[in-house]
């Protein structure tokens, strides 16, 4: 387990002792938001988000008092003024950011955010579940909880990450015991935080070449799917964003008939909202953007995804997409 | 379901109890009906229809004139 927390602590900056494991990212988001909003409580129990933060954060913001969601622009970066003056605001518990959008990759100015919030003195979540390993964060800097998920960076899905600075107001929001120093009850799952952390080590040894690759493929695919496909609408930042994440919707086309069509034709991609795959309700991240919700597909590459396979994916999905249409009446 | 005021005199669409994006193929469809400059009016009561009718109709060049769900105007620009 310390080796474990060394290597989470030296890729965000932190110290060992900082690190806990959880049992998912979600869990991570839930903890650092409550457990920052009840160590401030006499301030206040405004929390501050972005429109297009997880669920997982906008529901913990939500059940901590009352909850400001500052809006983001057509590619997904929020709005550093507004942030800033909502950060501001009287009462403010925390406020949260992500590093980058789970779902179209956009990569948000944590670091600027990070800066002002520890001049205002006001906490600052920021979550990493889907940057880590993936971007550097060792000088991400004026955080006071970060978290991450093993299941973003080739990991079990099991484990979760929670980074709480030793000068942080945190307190648990939960029953605690003697374990991870009562930050997280409960015996600790080694093998499956040992086996995060061996994918984690990976990201950071030999990330970068892969990143750079994976960044290329995206932009691949990216203008192949413009040129080949009418009517699509690809979401978020072309440039700043993580390098394995693509998001595009397709007009007059069912998501879930998509992702079927795909996967017949050997491709296994999401759709509709990446944090809450069950639900019926528009993707609120796409919705936040003014994107097309419908037929929506989220690619994700892995570490050995080759252009080949990126090739092979813009050839089959033209006629796929043309079918659909076909079948709907919709041209 | 929610009373609807029928004073909407041009080409309207009932599209309520319909899933996206059906209701965004029908008024794709239909749009063609009226002139350039005209109104559509679409009643579609699926929470994606708000979002998805504001990105069509920045993709195909249309303008969101009122939308207030499940009551959405769309003026025809070209």
């Amino acid at each position: 387990m310390d080796g474990a927390r060394e290597v989470v602590a030296s890729a965000v900056g932190a110290r060992p002792d900082e690190v806990i494991f959880t049992a998912s990212g979600v869990h991570a988001n839930q903890a650092a938001v409550a457990g920052l909003a009840l160590g401030r409580r006499r301030v206040g129990s405004r929390i501050v988000t972005t429109a297009i933060d997880h669920s997982s954060v906008l529901a913990a913001a939500a059940a901590a008092g009352s909850h400001e969601a500052v809006q983001v622009d057509h590619e997904g970066h929020v709005d550093l003024d507004r942030w800033t003056a909502s950060v501001r605001t009287a009462g403010t518990a925390a406020a949260c950011i992500q590093v980058a959008n789970h779902e179209v990759g956009t990569l948000q100015p944590y670091a600027e955010a990070a800066e002002l919030c520890q001049r205002q003195e006001v906490p600052m979540v920021l979550d990493a579940t889907a940057a880590l390993g993936r971007i550097d964060l060792r000088e991400a800097g004026g955080w006071s909880t970060l978290t991450g998920w093993a299941g973003a960076f080739g990991g079990p899905a099991s484990v979760g990450i929670l980074v709480i600075k030793k000068n942080a107001r945190w307190r648990a929001p939960y029953q605690i015991d003697d374990y991870q120093g009562g930050r997280w009850p409960g015996m600790p799952d080694v093998p499956a935080i040992h086996a995060a952390v061996v994918a984690l080590d990976c990201w950071l040894r030999s990330g970068r070449i892969v990143g750079e690759r994976q960044h290329d493929l995206i932009d691949q695919l990216r203008m192949g799917i413009v040129q080949r496909v009418p009517d699509v609408d690809v979401a978020g930042d072309p440039l700043r964003r993580v390098p394995h994440l693509l998001t595009f919707s397709a007009l007059y086309v069912d998501g879930e008939t998509l992702t079927l069509e795909l996967d017949k034709a050997g491709f296994a991609v999401a759709s509709g909202s990446a944090c809450s795959a069950s639900s019926e309700l528009p993707s609120h991240v796409l919705a936040a953007m003014g994107a097309l919700t419908h037929g929506n597909v989220r690619i994700g590459l892995t570490w050995t995804t080759s252009a080949a396979e990126i090739d092979q994916f813009l050839t089959v999905l033209p006629p796929i997409v043309a079918g659909i249409r076909a079948t709907v009446g919709a041209s | 379901m929610k009373e609807i005021e029928t004073s909407f005199d041009g080409l309207s669409l009932d599209c309520r109890g319909m899933k996206c994006p059906r209701p965004i193929i029908e008024v794709a469809r239909r749009i063609q009906e009226i002139g350039v400059g005209s109104l559509l009016e679409l009643l579609a009561d699926d929470p994606a229809a708000g979002p998805d009718l504001a990105a069509w109709c920045r993709m195909r060049g249309q303008t969101l004139v009122g939308s207030d769900a499940p009551r959405f105007i769309v003026r025809r620009e070209s």
